[in-house]
């Protein structure tokens, strides 16, 4: 069951970042039978990744086969798009919308390309019965990967339609343009909505790789602000979470949690929860949970129960660093260049420095939740995470039955931040619902959120490094001890660099998060070469552009220190100015901070932050500056104060009350640059803006103070003056 | 354990069947579906449950139902009238204050109160009424212009 989670198993986030193929395979003639009956006529487009689709390309078929013979099944859909008798136009994806708004932005590429508006697209994400195979909606793959195949689905659309419509009139598709929904005959201005002319029809179309989609520079609805495309049903509290949905005869479901982390059961007594009316009460290998009609009698069922644990001694937080190092476990050579030795002997300062990061929480503020319903021996789970599909593995696993009687439904989530990869609380409502007969929901109450979800992983990172006279790096060695790889690469041009990434043992289970370990690692990097640029007394930023030659990099760097006043002389004496700069997933990133540093109380504030974020071609500049200014502030929380406290394998800060996240009042005054590059293909947004945070705030600490923090979170009781 | 058998919500007199112990975020979500308040922390910590009790912004999570009871409760299913938004929920829209919207119930709920009482805050006033509503999403800077603005419209006859 979902219970044992071995403290040693690999990295959770890593597999998620290198797994490249699919593991399933959507069957398309399922589901193009599926399709049609569940949709009706219309025209259905397909893009495949199979070199075989472009091939495929052109051909059309009608279910009485009387238009085309029947293509090949392609296996590999990507995407797929419906254009309905009415002219509705329903867009398909495995992605799920967490709060990144990628149902704004995909809606705006698809109504680009079939030149109609924003608010006549559908887009339905994120169900395993409807939607194609997705990996997950993580790493920042939305933007780069999803909204193109969308857009070239798009573009096949309207490309089939002005076919279908030179079919109509008899004349040349040359003539025929494109607006509003529908087709014009710019001759004689006569024209025809999309849905009239696929009425009756149930055509399919596969979209070659290579259909051209409209270039940035001339984009129309992609590239501008647009709302939320559903804002209104999030305002009136009408939209639905998972949390929110209700099931004929549903149950409420429990968990009896083990007494800490690891722990097995056993001995169990569960006969005074059995006596209560209504109630099932499972117990199945380290699974106990109970399932009523309603909360209260869950909550009094779960208590009723008698439970004994075991578990091992496990290390408390104070002991964490010492603990990652010890038990690393195997070492990965991620970059080698050049003679560390040899670089050393050239420097004219070295610099040996160790930099940690506390395990963190996602804290969504909608709870893990699932309802879980069977009927006919399939399994239905409505739950809000990242991998629908990788859910749906995991249930089918745990339950031993066909992927294809699973069916997993994402309706919009109340955040995660990479924290809600995992099946457990599906699980549990499945394995409850299985036993009662009826559908259950569990939701989660916020202490199991802050216990037996995963965490940020934290770590230890060493670096030594060798600095000539003129501020050239000789050395960069680089030792990251169970964060993680995401971002230990670096964009500086150092001739001798050795990074290696250990993975130890970790006490609590952990996973992806926002940026992976980027913030770590950016973290270590940015605040060293702010360490050695004030060893040689060198301006900061000039230092960094001393080792650069990346120029994207340089751009944002130079776009944040313009727009912050880098150089210029600070407002009072109390304040210091940091930088940091970097790369992820295809974004480039630049952050100026300025803090106050109060120094009766010890108080370090977050006073202003300039960011400038570059990541290709912006396809919606507002709800990108909200990305920013999101991760911004869900970073200073890693950056100042957020850590989880544990000992023995029980959180010691379960609680909102005790585990401080960013409010109101910490959040500073924030100015996103971007930088638009047109020119290149956009790349996701909704995690790199997070990553130069944290340095930026460290090297303004020590600007104000000459105090080096090196370990994450910075200040959580203020700083000791 | 006394009974409550009628709440006052959203200008309705609405039966209920509950002992008063339980809590009223867990009567309006699961006797009365009125989902649009949240469960975010249960310790009246996070904001995402609130409601008005006769106008006070009020952490639904930790209020009994009996102590609501006989008193005007506000919900966020209540300020939409006929089709129209509130000002706030029409700011909230305007300066997309939100990313997962799970909070946004309860940010809006907060400021409503805020607004009844101070029809223009300053943004210290704003930062300082709404500091018990947590948005992980970090939307708060947009969340002080959309009631910042909601008060303009209001003074303007927004309603």
């Amino acid at each position: 069951m979902s219970e044992s989670h071995p403290s040693d198993q690999p990295i959770e986030l890593e597999r998620y970042e290198l797994q490249a193929e699919p593991a399933y395979r959507f069957d398309f003639e399922l589901a193009r039978r599926d399709f049609f009956k569940l949709l009706g006529g219309g025209l259905v487009l397909v893009f495949t990744l199979d070199a075989l689709g472009s091939q495929e390309s052109g051909r059309q078929e009608g279910e009485s086969g009387r238009r085309a013979p029947t293509p090949s099944a392609p296996k590999d859909i990507a995407g797929w798009l419906h254009i309905a008798e009415d002219g509705s136009v329903t867009v398909f994806t495995g992605k799920v919308e967490f709060g990144q708004n990628i149902r704004t932005s995909l809606s705006q590429v698809v109504a680009e390309e079939l030149r109609v508006p924003v608010s006549s697209i559908r887009v339905l994400m994120g169900d395993t019965d409807l939607t194609p195979f997705d990996i997950g909606t993580f790493g920042s793959r939305t933007t780069p990967t999803m909204a193109p195949q969308l857009r070239k689905a798009a573009a096949a659309a309207r490309e089939a339609l002005i076919d279908l419509a030179a079919d109509e009139w008899k004349i040349n598709r040359a003539s025929i343009g494109v607006k509003d929904g529908k087709l014009i005959d710019e001759r004689t201005a006569k024209s025809i909505e999309f849905g009239r002319l696929t009425k009756g029809q149930k055509l399919l179309k596969v979209i070659s790789a290579d259909t051209a989609t409209t270039p940035p520079d001339q984009w129309k609805i992609a590239g501008k602000s647009v709302a939320k495309v559903d804002g209104r049903s999030f305002v009136t509290g009408g939209h639905r979470y998972t949390s929110d949905q209700k099931l004929p005869g549903m149950l409420v479901g429990r968990i009896v949690r083990p007494s800490a982390l690891n722990a097995t059961l056993a001995s169990v007594k569960t006969g005074d929860a059995e006596a209560i009316p209504g109630v099932t009460v499972v117990s199945d290998a380290n699974f106990v949970g109970v399932a009523a009609p309603d909360a209260q009698t869950a909550a009094r069922a779960a208590a009723a129960i008698q439970t004994e644990w075991k578990a091992e001694p496990q290390p408390a937080a104070k002991e964490l660093s010492e603990y990652l190092r010890k038990q690393a476990t195997s070492a990965q050579q991620v970059s080698s260049q050049g003679s560390i030795t040899d670089g050393l002997e050239r420097a004219e300062k070295k610099l040996n420095q160790t930099y940690t990061v506390a395990y963190i929480a996602h804290a969504p503020l909608e709870p893990r939740a699932a309802v879980a319903e069977w009927r006919e021996g399939k399994l239905t789970v409505w739950t809000g995470t990242q991998r629908p599909f990788g859910v749906r593995g995991e249930l089918a696993e745990t339950f031993r039955i066909p992927e294809d009687r699973v069916r997993v439904i994402v309706p919009d989530t109340g955040s995660g931040y990479g924290g809600k990869h995992t099946g457990d609380v599906a699980i549990e409502a499945a394995r409850l619902a299985k036993s009662a007969g009826k559908p259950v929901k569990v939701v989660w109450t916020r202490e199991e959120e802050f216990t037996w979800a995963y965490f940020r992983p934290a770590g230890v990172i060493d670096v030594s490094s060798g600095v000539s006279a003129d501020g050239t790096i000789t050395a960069w060695e680089f030792h990251n001890y169970n964060s993680g790889t995401a971002g230990i690469q670096t964009k500086y041009a150092f001739a001798n660099q050795k990074i290696v990434f250990h993975q130890t043992k970790s006490p609590l289970r952990q996973g992806s998060y926002r940026g992976l370990a980027a913030t770590a690692n950016h973290f270590a990097r940015e605040s060293h070469l702010d360490e050695l640029a004030h060893a040689l007394k060198m301006d900061p930023l000039e230092f960094r552009f001393k080792n650069l030659k990346d120029e994207r990099l340089k751009a944002v760097l130079s776009a944040a220190a313009s727009a912050f006043g880098w150089g210029k002389p600070k407002s009072a004496a109390d304040r210091g100015f940091g930088i940091a700069g970097g790369f992820e997933k295809g974004g480039y990133v630049a952050a100026c901070a300025e803090v106050a540093v109060d120094r009766a109380t010890g108080k370090a504030k977050l006073i202003r932050v300039v960011e400038a974020f570059e990541c290709g071609a912006i396809v919606n500049p507002d709800q990108l500056r909200n990305q920013i200014e999101g991760s911004i502030v869900m970073g200073i929380g890693g950056a100042l104060f957020e850590a989880m406290d544990f000992d023995n394998g029980k959180v010691v800060n379960p609680r909102f009350s005790r585990y401080r996240v960013p409010r109101f009042s910490d959040t500073p005054l924030i100015e996103a640059v971007l930088v638009d590059r047109k020119d290149l293909s956009s790349a996701g947004a909704g995690e790199t803006p997070i990553v130069g945070l944290a340095p930026a705030v460290a090297n303004a600490i020590f600007d104000a103070t000459g105090i080096r923090l090196r370990s994450l979170p910075l200040a959580p009781n203020g700083l000791k003056l | 354990m006394p009974k409550i058998s009628e709440l006052l919500v959203n200008g309705n007199r609405l039966r209920v069947d509950t002992t008063s112990d339980r809590s009223l975020l867990n009567v309006l979500r699961d006797e009365l579906n009125l989902t649009g308040s949240k469960y975010g922390c249960g310790e009246g910590q996070c904001g995402a449950c609130t409601v008005l009790i006769d106008g006070q912004a009020t952490r639904s999570c930790i209020t009994t139902v009996g102590s609501a009871a006989g008193k005007k409760i506000t919900t966020i299913e209540g300020l939409e009238k006929n089709g129209r938004l509130h000002p706030l929920q029409q700011a909230f829209l305007d300066a997309d204050a939100l990313q997962c919207g799970y909070c946004t119930p309860g940010m809006i709920m907060s400021g409503v109160a805020l607004l009844a009482k101070n029809t223009s805050p300053s943004d210290q006033e704003i930062v300082r009424f709404m500091e018990g509503n947590i948005c992980r999403c970090g939307t708060y800077p947009r969340i002080v212009t959309a009631i910042r603005k909601a008060a303009q419209s209001i003074k303007g006859g927004g309603r």
